[in-house]
């Protein structure tokens, strides 16, 4: 197909579906209107089960089975990719150069590194009080270890980060998930219901299994950040050789700067 | 112009699809997939939004109080925010593959299979 042809397909494609769109739009109820049937109800039962973040109690509770179909997801993506990106037979290894950093970043960056990681824990932590949850805080204390690289270098990473034992973590974070939804089944109730006390209100023993099940995410989604990012810097600063030599060469360019 | 939202979020939907078909660079085409999905998170938004409303969390106010947005719609964007930035991880690896295999980037000059 020429590109002249494509561009045209593309265009028909595109006034018809900006067309269904735009009548679907204006169908819709009006933009920030008061009638929220979906919000009010879980809101409500939010309230009755003593969660005071209601997006937590929504993911974690409400509809824990849904938020367990997103983190299969994730954890078959990061799968994937540490699949894709592993050392091919013609490549071969080698373990980058020192190179020496600027004082100010490094100063910076080890400052900054155990605040992002308390600040990481205390999100996951907080997730049934505040706005936060295992989702978020994973991403930040997956950040604060990659910290480490800006400061020093990538052999420092390395040695606070074996790939390995992060790709098990995030194995065991998704298997926890799983068997706190089966101990629902086990005290006599459905599989991942919330089958512990509520706890009072606003403190951080509340919300029953929604902290339980945050932890889990928590560690599952720290993990893979780091299980995924260990891949691609490991195939930038690493490996060499194979394919064609259009990227051996990017490589090395990636090590000299 | 109450509809206006929604509107902008078939519009960055669009955008991404524009940019899809007419890519000469897979990884471009990656970003262009990522704008696409993220017209959902507007378009989400959108839909959970109420006029004065604060965010759904109750540790700092008390319940009742005050109009909050819809909780359900925002829950769903934020599992959508960290799929979908794993799912783009993982088809950049792809690009990564593609480029060592064939040496190029450019989806018109993959069209013969090689083992």
């Amino acid at each position: 197909m020429s590109r002249k042809v494509r561009l045209w397909l593309l265009a028909v494609g595109s006034i018809g579906v900006a067309v269904l769109l735009a009548c679907a739009a204006f169908d819709l109820p009006g933009f920030g209107g008061t009638s929220h049937p979906y919000g009010e109800r879980a809101v409500r039962s939010a309230l009755a089960r003593h969660t005071a973040n209601v997006i937590s109690s929504v993911n974690f509770d409400q509809r824990a089975f849904d938020t367990l179909g997103e983190e299969s997801i994730l954890f078959a993506a990061v799968l994937g990719t540490v699949v894709l990106l592993r050392e091919t037979r013609d490549e071969h290894s080698e373990p980058p150069e020192t190179v020496q950093v600027d004082p100010h970043v490094r100063r910076y960056a080890l400052i900054a590194l155990p605040v992002t990681l308390l600040i990481g824990l205390y999100v996951i932590a907080h997730g049934q009080l505040s706005p936060g949850g295992g989702f978020q805080g994973g991403v930040i204390v997956a950040t604060a270890l990659h910290l480490l690289y800006i400061a020093i270098d990538y052999k420092a990473l390395e040695r606070i980060r074996p790939a390995a034992a992060y790709a098990i973590a995030d194995a065991a974070g998704e298997a926890a998930y799983v068997l706190l939804g089966t101990a629902g089944l086990l005290a006599g109730s459905a599989f991942l219901a919330n089958f512990l006390p509520y706890g009072t209100f606003n403190t951080l023993s509340s919300g029953g299994t929604v902290p339980l099940l945050n932890a889990a995410i928590g560690v599952e989604v720290a993990s893979a950040i780091v299980v995924l990012l260990a891949r691609f810097l490991d195939q930038a600063l690493e490996i060499e050789g194979g394919g064609s030599g259009e990227t051996g060469s990017q490589d090395e360019e990636a090590k000299r700067s | 112009m109450s509809v206006l939202p929604y509107l902008a979020a078939g519009w960055i939907f669009l955008v991404g699809c524009y940019g899809l078909a007419t890519s000469r660079n897979l990884i471009h085409a990656v970003g262009c997939l990522s704008v696409c999905q993220s017209s959902t998170y507007v378009l989400l938004l959108a839909v959970g939004y109420r006029r004065n409303g604060t965010a759904p969390v109750f540790s700092d106010i008390t319940p009742g109080s005050r109009p909050v947005v819809d909780p359900v719609v925002q829950a769903l964007a934020l599992t959508d925010v960290v799929v979908g930035a794993t799912v783009t991880a993982l088809l950049l690896a792809l690009v990564i593959q593609t480029a060592k295999r064939h040496g190029t980037v450019d989806p018109d000059e993959l069209s013969e299979l090689r083992g």
